[in-house]
């Protein structure tokens, strides 16, 4: 059978698609998409092929765009998607996932939504809300978004939510109720002696590995860490990095002991690759030992930063690796990281990477 | 309105007619359509073209921030008045980068 690749993008000026077969040596761009609307997730059900886009405009306001032919037609809908009257509105979606036959959306400011009808409407998740620790969330500085979602493989009442910079939030009850679960990741911008805090920590990127759903791993503004317990507690894997500091993780779709973080120079200091060359950092032993991964990639004057839902696998074998740029550069590698190649250039700001293969 | 009034006639914006297919960029609401206010006029719209409601006006509610709404060249708000036959123009303010 033949596979077909696609690379769904979210911009700061719209949705792209490059689209390969399963060699991934050659790539062609369609788009922009959405209305040049931001788009700041762009994910596809694999079960079904369709395409939702969440973002927002800064004419006209949130909403969740939605495919069903792979990209050539599109529609959108916000429907639902607004906190009651007299509050702050929503500004942004922020992130796109599938849970069961449930589609969420994670919004600006931060917040949950559900849709069972395929992105048609959209319910308040309002226990996410309801959390007593809400008062004291602060933004990041990309705002107060609830920009990761994961679903539980085989519980649909299980999802993790993670929040800057408010943490990382669990419910077990399809979202009635809510634990923060940051124990072990640290708050740097927090006073001496307060750097462990129950909530306020800046979660940048949260995955779950493959076929072990309570082993998790995190880029922190202030760490990269792995849980083995569903996030109760968390443990830090960033020695061997260059840095402490980065946006995106992902996963690799088979080996659960294989991650690929892209830490940047700091927080204070431009967020570029560091040294201006880039690397992708692999881990084979789910974080106990590194290494970087160059060939393909400008290793020097280079000094752009990838963001944290900008970086993705795909499901063949070997995995797919890709990374988009704030530079508008997509960097993508077809034998698990060793080689990279840049497929496209001069798009706008990359906001997310992520992929589907489809049979075609 | 009695149906001998003449219509609100409402002038959108490419950008927002865009996201609408079969939207008009000049619409005509006759007597059957309440239109008293400006909110009255966008209820409207957004039982022709559901959701258009939602790309106008937010949440709190009120007129999104970069969005325009004059009425007989003034700014108006949901609250707005109208006189039949008035004009009401909505526009994409300036924004973005």
């Amino acid at each position: 059978m033949t596979n077909k690749v696609l690379i769904l993008i979210g911009t700061k000026k719209g949705a792209f698609i490059l689209e390969s077969d399963a060699e991934r040596r050659s790539w062609e761009l369609r788009g922009p998409f959405c209305e040049t609307w931001p788009m700041n997730h762009v994910i596809a059900d694999p079960a079904t092929g369709t395409i939702f886009g969440g973002g927002g405009s800064e004419w006209f306001g949130p909403a969740v765009w939605k495919s069903a032919d792979l990209g050539a037609t599109w529609t959108h809908s916000s429907a639902g998607l607004a906190y009651p009257e007299g509050e702050e509105p929503i500004k942004s979606v922020w992130s796109v996932a599938k849970g069961g036959t449930n589609l969420y959306a994670g919004v600006e400011p931060a917040g949950l939504f559900r849709s069972d009808d395929g992105g048609e409407s959209w319910h308040h998740v309002a226990g996410l809300r309801d959390h007593p620790s809400r008062p004291h969330w602060h933004p990041g500085g990309g705002g107060l978004i609830l920009h990761s979602l994961i679903t539980h493989p085989d519980d649909d009442r299980q999802i993790w939510a993670g929040i800057s910079a408010a943490g990382v939030f669990h419910t077990a009850d399809g979202g009635e109720t809510w634990q923060p679960r940051n124990r072990g990741t640290k708050a740097d911008f927090l006073p001496e002696g307060e750097n462990y805090p129950e909530y306020g920590q800046c979660v940048h990127c949260l995955v779950m590995a493959p076929g072990m759903p309570d082993r998790l791993y995190q880029q922190n503004h202030c760490g990269m860490y792995r849980s083995h317990d569903g996030g109760r507690q968390w443990e830090s894997i960033e020695a061997g990095l260059p840095s402490t500091f980065g946006f995106p993780a992902a996963t690799h779709p088979r080996d659960p002991s294989t991650l690929y973080l892209l830490p940047l120079n700091g927080d204070s200091v431009g967020r570029y690759v560091p040294d201006g060359k880039a690397a992708v950092w692999r881990t084979r032993d789910g974080g106990e030992s590194w290494e970087a991964l160059r060939d393909g990639l400008p290793q020097g004057n280079t000094f752009f930063g990838v963001l944290r839902q900008a970086m993705a696998t795909d499901r063949l074998e070997p995995a797919g690796v890709y990374f988009g740029t704030s530079t508008g550069a997509l960097f993508a590698s077809a034998d698990e990281g060793d080689s990279w190649n840049c497929v496209a250039q001069h798009l706008p700001t990359i906001l997310s990477v992520e992929t589907l293969v489809v049979e075609a | 309105m009695p149906s001998d009034m003449p219509p609100v006639v409402v002038k959108l914006p490419p950008a927002l007619v865009r996201l609408f297919p079969g939207a008009e960029r000049r619409v005509e609401l006759r007597a059957s359509a309440p239109s008293r206010t400006v909110g009255d006029v966008i209820d409207t719209l957004d039982s022709r073209w559901p959701g258009m409601r939602d790309r106008i006006c937010d949440s709190t509610p009120r007129i999104r921030r970069h969005m325009n709404v004059f009425v007989a060249g003034e700014r108006a708000t949901l609250e707005t008045p109208l006189e039949p036959g008035a004009e009401v123009v909505v526009l994409t303010a300036i924004s973005g980068g």
